[in-house]
């Protein structure tokens, strides 16, 4: 490395006592390079990783469906990223806060699946999951130095919270009508509620191939064709070899970043170890039972809920849908006569929440609507509750012709 | 500094070789045998008592699940089960700011401490080098990392096992482990730990060429530890945050899942290696570059 590494003690002393400013200020390149060669590496290494689009032989959108639909995946592992930019307010704690203050009001513990299916819905998060036949699945949502795992094995469904040590156990019998407790997470769960909606206000192409988790695949791109729609597109990623979707990106139609996006980073069909789904609650671990026939209804209608229903307390009569396809609104009945107290009514507080929202007018009275990205939702002053994944003026059309 | 230990020079690389070691180990003692050395390992050991303790006194009452609502440091919630949990605790307590101040002290203490002790030309009138002089100094910063770590996890264990029981332990991902697979990977952890610690113990080295304030080195290498751990807390940098030496700290906990999560692991040591190449050269570029007048 340098010259002067001799046991010459003095002639070392004396070269290194009298450098010239050149020679000082070259040996600041070495510590520059080592920073551009990482930048470079940083900056290139993704570039030259993605290898090209694959070439795989032509098929059709209606051919990719079929395989999508044929695709029987039984044993698989591998890991998730799910990214959600609804382009909320960023509430930070106070989110997780809440939605853990409510599950707890529920029935006490920080195991239950419901109370970690919420904080899917912003940000981004790592899962696990695992598989191996109908009966043994395995979803883990990776937190910082803890874990939430939700383990189906055979009859037993456990939840697992690390970082309270506490236990949720439940029976797949409970849960009958879905034998997966699980919250949807995996592209394929997301694929499978798009692909419920293609119909004939739809295009669907292939959108060429693509390199997901190491694997090639078909990229069918879904597009509604229907105005008053905020979705843009959806793309899913099909594993050209077994058919399971790897990959699923939603984009709204105003532009920007995905809303949703799911994908594998790693992916394997091995069968899992099966130490993976043996569980038994840790000696001291806090262990809540699941409630008599209280099945842990975590679905997507749920999720919508969660989503557009965040402020209306729970409806008194079940939502009821209108239209269909891309452009279907939900609409349920709060009972409370008022809504969203507006602007001068409700003090501080209406306030408050009326500025998260915008006023509009229409036949069927006022009301306030709040927006995300993909789902607005219409809470009008007689407290009806329209919520869809549409625009502004459908829901304020949906509430006019409901009226 | 007990120079004239170095045996007369034979011929070839043995002699150098033996030199290095000869200058390693005097560093190494000198370092040790230092009462704020002593001070801070002593501190770093005190740690896991405290939360051995508390977490003790705390579930004294019957409550065998740990501190509602899952604060604290992460597997605080399964010491009472288990004591080989303290160990992963205590690091994950010290890791953030204890630990890297200690190792702060002593590599900001490096270069900065001989020169304000007036020391330094001693050092460098021996045959040794500059270049070489500064690769024991990091050597022996880096054998404190490692120190200090296993302190604490040699601590924990010890505390853990008078205070809690021992045996199988529940991976967070729900799986159980043998009490042997468990050490194993308390040992890795703590190497985990270690190893996060070398990219500021570059940084430090780094800070200790530019004075000759031996104080002044330590608190602006604790004082930069302290801004980029606040600079890693706000959202707003988020492009940043990656590079950001403490970033990926925690990821230690990561060698608990099963299987287990390599892909932040490798991310953190990647960025120590970084940091260590970067400030390493650095300070190799300052050192040999500058004048020694004390």
């Amino acid at each position: 490395m340098a010259p002067y590494e001799s046991d010459d003690a003095t002639a070392a002393a004396q070269a290194e006592d009298a450098p010239s400013g050149r020679r000082k200020a070259a040996r600041y390149a070495v510590p520059v390079a080592v920073v551009g060669v990482a930048a470079a590496t940083i900056g290139l290494v993704p570039a030259l990783a993605d290898s090209g689009d694959p070439a795989l032989p032509k098929i059709t959108a209606q051919q990719l469906i079929d395989k999508i639909a044929k695709s029987d995946v039984q044993r698989l592992s591998g890991t998730v990223k799910v990214s959600t930019d609804l382009g909320l307010p960023n509430l930070g704690g106070l989110e997780s806060t809440l939605a853990s203050g409510a599950a707890r009001g529920g029935d006490g513990s920080s195991a239950d699946p419901k109370s970690h299916l919420t904080e899917l819905v912003s940000g981004t998060h790592t899962l696990r999951v695992a598989a191996d036949g109908p009966d043994r699945q395995k979803l883990s949502l990776l937190e910082s130095g803890a874990e939430y795992s939700m383990i189906h094995d055979g009859k037993d469904v456990w939840g697992y919270d690390s970082k309270t040590n506490e236990v949720y156990h439940g029976t797949a019998a409970a849960s009958a009508g879905r034998h997966r407790a699980a919250p949807p997470a995996t592209p394929k769960d997301f694929a499978d509620e798009a692909l419920k909606a293609v119909d004939g206000t739809t295009s669907v192409t292939v959108d060429g191939t693509a390199q997901v988790a190491g694997r090639d695949a078909y990229k069918l791109l879904i597009k509604p064709k229907q105005s008053g729609t905020t979705v843009g597109a959806v793309s899913i990623a099909v594993d050209a070899k077994t058919g399971m979707p790897l990959k699923f990106t939603l984009t709204p139609r105003s532009g920007g970043a995905a809303v949703l996006d799911a994908g594998f980073t790693q992916v394997s069909f091995a069968r899992p170890a099966a130490s993976t789904f043996d569980f038994t609650p840790p000696k001291g671990a806090k262990v809540t039972e699941e409630k008599d026939r209280r099945a842990p209804q975590a679905g997507g209608e749920d999720f919508a809920k969660g989503l557009g229903g965040a402020h209306g307390p729970q409806g008194a009569h079940g939502p009821k849908v209108l239209g269909k396809g891309w452009t279907s609104i939900a609409t349920f009945d709060t009972g409370a006569k008022g809504g969203v107290p507006s602007g001068s009514r409700g003090g501080q507080l209406g306030g408050f929440l009326g500025s998260l929202g915008d006023q509009v007018s229409g036949k069927f009275g006022k009301g306030t609507v709040f927006s995300t990205r993909l789902v607005n939702a219409l809470i009008t002053d007689d407290g009806k509750v329209y919520a869809g994944a549409v625009t502004k003026d459908a829901l304020v059309k949906a509430a006019d012709q409901g009226k | 500094m007990s120079r004239a230990e170095a045996p007369p020079a034979p011929a070839g690389r043995r002699p150098r070789a033996l030199w290095t070691f000869g200058l390693l180990r005097s560093e190494l003692v000198t370092t040790l045998r230092r009462w704020r050395t002593l001070a801070l390992l002593g501190v770093l050991a005190a740690v896991p008592v405290l939360v051995g303790i508390a977490v003790k006194v705390e579930t004294r009452g019957g409550s065998s699940s740990g501190p509602d609502g899952g604060g604290g440091p992460a597997f605080i919630a399964q010491i009472t089960n288990n004591g080989l949990f303290l160990v992963f605790t205590a690091l994950a307590a010290t890791l953030p700011f204890f630990l890297p101040m200690a190792v702060g002290v002593v590599a900001g203490d490096a270069i900065a401490g001989e020169a304000g002790g007036g020391t330094l030309r001693y050092l460098l009138v021996a045959p040794a080098g500059r270049t070489r002089l500064l690769l024991t100094k990091y050597t022996t910063v880096m054998a404190f990392c490692l120190l200090a770590t296993l302190v604490v996890a040699v601590s924990a264990l010890a505390v853990g096992a008078l205070l809690f029981p021992l045996g199988d332990l529940t991976t967070i991902s729900g799986t159980r482990i043998g009490f042997a697979d468990g050490l194993g990977r308390a040992l890795l952890i703590a190497l985990v730990v270690a190893a996060s610690l070398v990219g500021v113990a570059a940084l430090g080295l780094f800070v200790s060429t530019l004075t000759n304030s031996g104080i002044a080195a330590m608190a602006t290498t604790v004082g930069l530890l302290i801004t980029v751990q606040i600079l890693d807390q706000i959202p707003q940098l988020h492009a940043l945050r990656p590079y950001l030496f403490p970033h990926y700290w925690l990821s230690f906990a990561d060698l608990m899942r099963d299987p287990v999560y390599w892909d932040d692991l490798v991310k953190n040591l990647g960025l120590q290696a970084l940091y260590a190449a970067v400030f390493g050269s650095a300070a190799w570029a300052r050192f040999t570059a500058k004048d020694i007048s004390a």
